[in-house]
């Protein structure tokens, strides 16, 4: 391109999002790209590719000529099946015509919900660590972000009495993402009725990202709209990525009382249209012969989990059980490191690639996140190669607490 | 409990006691002592290595057969069946319901072999009708396992 000069394209743009942060892993993920041999932990997906049945179903609609618009809240049929499902595994009745809109991705569905109900100044409480782009998208929405940091103590939860501590007049919106990314942490039964509690209290909104809620270790999925009385204060965000392996096709979608969906898919008509075609018909398809292959992924997830969590512990670090998602948020704290010099370090001398706990909130130091969406094989030289590594960390500081 | 451990060893023989009893959750010693008994009950035949041998350079001819019998009284088709597994070039034997009885597979170094094998050995065999040889052209899938499988990792290195 030729630039003229004197035109300063920056001074063109919102300040807004100008004064966004970047991706707080962007400058890791350049390092670990340009590392060789790398086995990397840091992944934020399913390492299944879609089963083939769900693919098959794509090609064959290609086939039938499925290649327009659908409706801007998504094809009736799957509307109806998301509702059908919401019902049979969380107890949640919702009206497919007005309650459920199909979105792109659960991310499209947390930005319209946001936006949908944040008027300049209106707080938004997020429970940290937690997944990278609640605080952006609120920031955008004109929100103020709250930060309520969760603690390996409280076992990653939120906890109703720490929540209460940060609630002002101005609060308008708590966002749950439960199964946690990164910590993995669930809420049980008492602590979401406590929290429940507290939005009834203090008349708030809850938005929850419940994309992970397939993924538990520990009994049934839960969702927090099925609390007694919070469905109408809860706009429910989930999709298909984690549960049935189809990050690429983006396709989520959005629960909500009437007036909010009504609201919702004003902005999503104007910017979005509809989402596409092929992925809604390959969603139809994972609903309605997609079970067996959850239980099959979510049996895999476990044994990998109790395998790194085993070994993690074994090497000396601190590591909370995981009972949901597909993470492990170990504490480095006995290395003596920070977790950015954690993650550089042990990718430069053993090659394998961790997410520092700081990409997800300042809760986030002291700890690191490894996805064992990999293979058992990649897992075990993963831990082999992380074992030698924080072996010679403690006996490094061992020597200079001596010395000391 | 069984069931689980014998799901993980036949996708991995190479695992040991302790590791399928931390992906359980089980005791060591338990673990330890089923598969010490499920191998002694003949459950667990045996550790099994799927190998491509086109890609260790060390190609054999196979053949598949379908091998019409006439079923004796009382002992039905284990007879000839076990007349047919007995031989070393013969891989497996399956009894199939359909237009033909036994489904033998047979290995050997040369498709003459094979051939040999067939015409001079499993065709003569009283009992034997007839037989089909199909040759096995090229291997796409066996036990689960796509050989060259085009669906790399194709994630992302880093991703939130």
């Amino acid at each position: 391109m030729t630039i003229t000069y004197g035109f300063e394209a920056g001074r063109f743009i919102n300040p807004a999002v100008k004064d966004l942060p970047p991706s707080g892993i962007r400058r890791f993920f350049d390092l670990v790209a340009s590392t060789k041999g790398v086995i990397s932990l840091g992944v934020g997906e399913p390492d299944f590719v879609t089963p083939w049945h769900i693919r098959d179903a794509c090609v064959q609609s290609l086939e039938r000529g499925y290649t327009m618009y659908t409706s801007n809240y998504g094809t009736p049929e799957l509307r109806r099946a998301i509702a059908a499902y919401l019902e049979e595994r969380f107890g949640l009745s919702y009206n497919p015509a007005t309650q459920i809109m199909v979105t792109i991705g659960a991310s499209e569905a947390v930005d319209l919900a946001l936006r949908t109900i944040i008027n300049p100044g209106d707080e938004v409480l997020i429970p940290e660590p937690c997944y990278v782009s609640y605080r952006p998208i609120a920031q955008l929405a004109g929100g103020v972000p709250v930060t309520v940091p969760t603690t390996l103590d409280d076992a990653f939860a939120l906890t109703a009495a720490r929540l209460e501590k940060y609630i002002t007049p101005r609060t308008k919106v708590l966002v749950l993402c439960f199964p946690n990314n990164p910590t993995g942490a669930v809420l049980q039964d008492a602590e979401m009725q406590a929290i429940a509690g507290l939005v009834r209290k203090y008349n708030l909104l809850v938005v929850s990202d419940e994309i992970y809620a397939e993924l538990r270790y520990d009994g049934q999925p839960r969702s927090f709209a099925s609390l007694p009385g919070m469905q109408e204060r809860t706009i429910l965000v989930s999709g298909f990525s984690k549960a049935f392996a189809m990050t690429g096709w983006r396709v989520g979608y959005v629960a909500a009382h009437p007036d909010f969906l009504a609201a919702m898919v004003k902005i999503h008509q104007y910017t979005i249209l509809c989402a596409p075609v092929m992925g809604q018909m390959a969603a139809l398809e994972a609903l309605h012969h997609g079970r067996q292959d959850i239980e099959r992924m979510v049996a895999e997830y476990d044994r990998r989990r109790r395998l790194v969590v085993s070994r993690l512990r074994e090497m000396g670090l601190e590591c909370f059980e995981p009972r949901g998602a597909f993470y492990v948020f170990p504490s480095i704290e006995a290395t003596g490191l920070t977790a950015a010099a954690f993650a550089e370090e042990l990718l430069q001398e053993e090659r394998v690639a961790v997410v520092p706990g700081p990409a997800f909130g300042d809760a986030g130091e002291g700890f690191i996140r490894c996805s064992y969406a990999a293979s058992l094989a990649e897992l075990t030289e993963a831990m082999n190669r992380m074992e030698r590594f924080v072996a010679r960390r403690l006996t490094c500081k061992h020597r200079a607490l001596a010395h000391g | 409990m069984r069931k689980k451990i014998l799901d993980l060893l036949e996708q991995n023989g190479k695992l040991t006691a302790r590791e399928i009893a931390v992906m359980l959750a089980l005791p060591v010693d338990q673990v330890a002592k089923e598969i010490a008994a499920m191998e002694q009950e003949k459950v667990i035949l045996r550790y099994h290595t799927l190998i491509n041998w086109e890609k260790a350079g060390d190609e054999e001819v196979a053949a598949l057969i379908d091998v019409k019998v006439t079923p004796q009284r009382d002992v039905g088709f284990d007879e000839i069946a076990g007349r047919i597994y007995r031989y070393p070039e013969v891989k497996s034997v399956f009894l199939m319901s359909g237009s033909y009885d036994l489904s033998v597979l047979v290995q050997g170094s040369s498709l003459k072999e094979v051939a040999t094998f067939v015409s001079q050995k499993l065709a003569t065999l009283e009992h034997v009708q007839s037989t089909v040889t199909h040759f096995i052209l090229k291997r796409y899938k066996q036990d689960g396992v796509i050989f060259e499988d085009q669906e790399a990792d194709r994630r992302q290195v880093v991703q939130p």
